[in-house]
């Protein structure tokens, strides 16, 4: 039995990892830039624009990403226009938009301590210097501060790998999808468990993969302090 | 006529007034020290030279050999854009009391990064790109040779002492060879066997008529550098003149009493 089922099973798990693999990288993709966008707005000096940004952040990490998704891939069906349509490509960019906007809030605030961990005397010896505040960030500050923020965005990106099985709720055809399939009844297999416990595997593997990259790249940093 | 003159500067953060009319001239290759306890305003003084705060009111014109330059008035630039105070910014050099190295670059890096910047910005860098960055590199090494630093080029500043930072740090601001170099307390953050070493090479920059304003708490190298002591009290200049007249035989009882400090 097993023999015959673990070939079907594996591929089946394959194709949902595959897909996310492609929401954890497209949510990356979007996120650490528009978390930078955040951040700015949130230390910005302009107050309505910072009390906006703050209160934005505020409101999407003290609700559930599940809810989020939901909202987002839900609403606009019960609003009247459902854009997203029923097919898998709405489902995934309804999820990237849902984890891209929930992570890029989460990155703003690391990135927030990583720029005002930098002290105040880096950007006046750049100032003194005669620099431009366009050398000053991408000469000075900018790498002090991604050593800063390493660590913690290291935490983040594992919880992102993890956080993807998410997407599930709004079926978006991902690794525990394709597990759960065959609890139900896929292709002529039905009534096992174990291609879902076999799941936590790929996840077990791929942060381990990630951790051991984020750790070189913390290491490669480790040149100045 | 004077390469630095300062007419009635003031600088108010909200409604505490921290300088409050502040006029002196300083001559080409004189050092200057500036004495006087904390919060007497000194290093206000120095950031507003440097444009790292806005003067409230007053006036600063530096006169070089490219002419007069009026850097702030408050008659006719109440604000200055960005690029203006980039420029105002060249005619001085800053030393900071925390050295502010940056620690990704090496100690010949940090010295050559703001001159590189300002080569890719001339007009014949293209042609010119490979020549232009020897030059820079050469004359990084030769100002780290004269702090004694040559050996310690490639290190970076967490691989320094104390001392070692700061001489990088002054090679840094003589880099752009500035019109005046300004140091802020530059020994004040190190240990007491690691001043000596930081005295010493600001006293061969005043040996080679280097203008400098210094801000200081080291009473003896003040009296053995300077060419003119100002002591500040509550934001105000209360003395100046000659070491031997201001710290020997200072003419305001406020002076003697804050000298009568380091005496004991």
């Amino acid at each position: 039995m097993f023999a015959q089922q673990f070939p079907i099973v594996f591929h089946s798990l394959n194709v949902g990892f595959v897909q996310t693999l492609k929401l954890f990288a497209v949510t990356l993709i979007g996120a650490i830039p528009l978390g930078l966008v955040i951040a700015f707005g949130s230390m910005s000096r302009f107050r309505p624009l910072s009390i906006l940004t703050r209160t934005f952040v505020w409101i999407i990490r003290g609700t559930p990403l599940m809810l989020q998704l939901i909202i987002i891939y839900y609403g606009p069906g019960l609003m009247g226009n459902n854009w997203w349509g029923g097919g898998e490509v709405g489902r995934f960019l309804a999820s990237a938009i849902a984890f891209i906007i929930n992570y890029a809030c989460y990155f703003s605030e690391i990135y927030r301590g990583g720029i005002q961990g930098v002290p105040i005397g880096q950007n006046e010896a750049g100032q003194v210097l005669g620099m431009t505040k366009g050398q000053i960030f991408f000469r000075v500050t900018l790498l002090q501060m991604i050593k800063r923020i390493v660590p913690p965005m290291s935490n983040e990106i594992i919880t992102l790998v993890k956080d993807t099985s998410l997407a599930r709720i709004i079926s978006l055809q991902e690794v525990i999808w394709a597990g759960q399939s065959f609890l139900k009844g896929s292709q002529g297999i039905s009534g096992i468990i174990w291609p879902l416990f076999f799941t936590g595997l790929y996840y077990l593997l791929f942060s381990g993969i990630l951790t051991i990259l984020l750790g070189g790249l913390e290491k490669r940093l480790n040149y100045f302090r | 006529m004077a390469i630095l003159q300062v007419e009635n500067l003031r600088k108010n953060f909200e409604s505490l007034e921290v300088l409050k009319g502040i006029s002196f001239s300083l001559e080409k290759g004189e050092a200057l020290s500036i004495i006087g306890s904390s919060g007497s305003g000194k290093t206000t003084l120095l950031r507003c030279m440097n444009f790292l705060e806005m003067p409230s009111s007053g006036r600063i014109v530096v006169n070089t050999a490219a002419g007069e330059h009026v850097l702030y008035d408050d008659q006719n630039t109440k604000t200055l854009s960005e690029s203006a105070i980039r420029k105002n910014r060249l005619h001085f050099g800053l030393v900071f009391q925390s050295f502010n190295l940056f620690p990704q670059y090496t100690a010949l890096g940090n010295v050559t990064l703001a001159p590189r910047l300002q080569a890719k910005a001339r007009p014949d860098y293209k042609e010119r790109a490979a020549a232009l960055s020897r030059e820079i590199e050469e004359r990084g090494m030769a100002l780290l040779g004269q702090m004694g630093l040559a050996d310690r080029a490639g290190y970076y500043p967490h691989q320094l002492s104390g001392g070692q930072q700061q001489r990088v740090a002054i090679a840094r601001a003589l880099a752009l060879e500035p019109d005046i170099l300004c140091f802020d307390e530059p020994t004040s953050a190190l240990d007491p066997e690691l001043t000596g070493e930081v005295l010493r090479v600001i006293r061969g920059l005043a040996d080679k008529d280097t203008t400098m304003i210094i801000v200081t708490h080291e009473m003896t190298f003040a009296h053995d550098v300077s060419d003119q002591v100002i002591f500040m009290d509550g934001g105000n200049i209360v003395e100046q003149g000659p070491p031997a007249q201001v710290l020997e035989n200072p003419r305001e009882e406020r002076t003697r009493q804050f000298l009568r400090g380091y005496t004991n």
